[in-house]
């Protein structure tokens, strides 16, 4: 670096001053093969170190992508301008096609709601929606993953699901005070287990860094035609089930490739879903302190008050059936 | 010390962190979500270009620990792991402190050259650090594209770098 002032240093000086620098090159370098070691093996104490540098850097890129985001808005409402009228009509259509789609959606609710309610059978959480903006993109040659300005302090936690009203987007797989990474279906390392809509068979969904990740372990001779939707299944208590993933894009020699429904190149918002601190599994210890109010369903109570019984600690977890543990719990009293 | 020297001194010490802290933001712009489809995947490597720009011209203000500080914020920003593009653009200063002098001095079209042959170098160390440590092939096709990108924006970023550079910064004394 020096090596032009370097000659007016005395006598032995000089080749210290370069065996110093060699030094603290060779220095520099074994750092950086210790970190990748390190990173390699998913060390906590990386991981801190990550989410602190993206951390303490995520206000800066949040600035950032704001001109990018209304450079991209402006032109989408230019480009809208000129659809206005196709749009309308378009739309026209949809809402009387969607009207009638809302009466049958409510008819069925109601249905649901009353065979549900005959069946003891426990409802799905509700989640919270906790939006998100993505700050960083590098969906890039390596590694598929983006920033999100949301974190720790927003309650997010590792391994929520972040989605559009496309569909899934990925998982969060680190999180911050401020900020959170979202590792995306199409990253080499997601798995996603996922269910083809049409038939009901199951999969999992492999990203291979390309933009459409792969259907993996899909029964021998299932029927899968480009152009199903695939869903998550809910399976290993990851994702839950019913999100809508991808439509099955080619079937080939290679294997069964699937197009995300999610156009990452315009993602700008996402949502992630909370489903509070018990995640998307009902939590077993919550389902267990309700039983002494009737006998234990281990066989110690009379044959005929044991499906009430069963069904009365499973239904208390429920958070939006608030009337049906009373009722349950004055079936308990009553066969006492 | 007096008031005007502090300031003479303020002055150039915030005229020396340019280089770091251009290279630095480039980290920062290189990852920000740009709404064009498939920008991601054929993004030009920024801060190759930057550090490339700035070990020749002016290597006293982009030492090698400022190099390695920002290829590991670049890891942690990108979420490859950590030392990754530490060690390419260790490398690169490494290489280029060494062949400056081929490079100082000559026409425009020599210092493209010089960039043209360090990229595609920097581009497959990338590709077999991260293959090695993914323990999956993965696909070479991206990092070539990524390659030929940052080739062809170096011109236009080395001009921006080169204003930059006589505005606040100046020539090597």
């Amino acid at each position: 670096m020096n090596r032009g002032s370097g000659s007016t240093v005395v006598g032995l000086a000089l080749p210290i001053k370069i065996w110093a620098q060699r030094f603290a090159f060779l220095l520099l370098i074994v750092t950086a093969f210790t970190l990748m070691l390190l990173s390699k093996a998913e060390t906590v104490l990386i991981e801190q170190s990550r989410t602190a540098i993206v951390d303490s850097v995520a206000p800066v890129l949040t600035v950032l992508s704001q001109p990018a985001q209304s450079i991209s808005n402006t032109i989408e409402e230019v480009n809208g301008l000129f659809l206005l009228h196709a749009d309308n009509a378009r739309l026209k259509r949809e809402n009387e096609l969607l009207l009638g789609w809302q009466n049958e959606a409510r008819r069925l609710q109601l249905e649901l709601t009353a065979l549900r309610s005959q069946m003891n059978i426990v409802p799905d959480p509700i989640p919270r929606a906790i939006g998100a903006r993505v700050i960083a993109d590098s969906a890039g040659t390596f590694v598929h993953s983006m920033l999100v300005n949301a974190g720790s302090q927003e309650r997010l936690v590792r391994g929520q699901a972040a989605v559009t009203v496309d569909g899934l987007v990925g998982r969060i797989a680190a999180v911050g005070r401020r900020s959170a990474r979202i590792l995306l279906l199409t990253d080499l390392n997601s798995r996603v287990p996922v269910v083809v809509e049409s038939t009901g068979d199951r999969a999992i969904l492999a990203g291979n860094n390309s933009g459409r990740p792969e259907l993996l372990h899909l029964p021998r001779n299932a029927p899968v035609t480009p152009g199903d939707r695939i869903l998550t299944s809910g399976h290993g208590g990851v994702f839950p089930p019913g999100l809508a993933v991808g439509i099955v894009a080619e079937i080939g020699e290679a294997g069964i490739s699937v197009q995300p429904l999610v156009d990452y190149g315009r993602l700008a918002y996402v949502q992630v879903l909370d489903y509070g601190p018990e995640g998307i599994l009902p939590a077993p210890d919550k389902t267990v302190p309700a039983a002494p109010v009737g006998p234990a369903p281990a066989g110690t109570a009379p044959s005929d008050t044991a499906p009430a019984v069963e069904g009365a600690p499973i239904v208390e977890v429920t958070p939006d059936e608030t009337v049906r543990p009373t009722a349950a719990a004055a079936v308990v009293g009553a066969v006492q | 010390m007096n008031l005007a020297g502090g300031t003479a001194r303020l002055d150039r010490w915030a005229r020396n962190i340019v280089p770091v802290v251009i290279t630095l933001f480039l980290v920062f712009i290189g990852v920000a979500p740009i709404p064009v489809p498939y920008y991601a995947v054929v993004a030009p490597s920024l801060p190759l270009m930057a550090v490339y720009y700035w070990v020749v011209l002016r290597p006293d203000l982009m030492p090698r620990t400022a190099v390695f500080a920002i290829g590991v914020v670049h890891d942690a920003l990108t979420g490859v792991p950590l030392g990754v593009s530490a060690l390419v653009l260790l490398l690169a200063h490494a290489i280029l402190s060494s062949q400056r002098r081929f490079l100082v001095g000559k026409s425009f079209w020599v210092f493209w050259l010089g960039f043209v042959m360090l990229a595609p170098a920097a581009g497959a160390l990338t590709w077999l650090l991260m293959t090695l440590l993914r323990g999956a092939l993965v696909a070479p096709d991206a990092t070539l594209f990524n390659v030929l990108m940052t080739i062809a924006v170096f011109p236009l970023l080395a001009w921006l770098l080169f204003h930059m550079q006589r505005a606040l910064v100046g020539q090597e004394s």
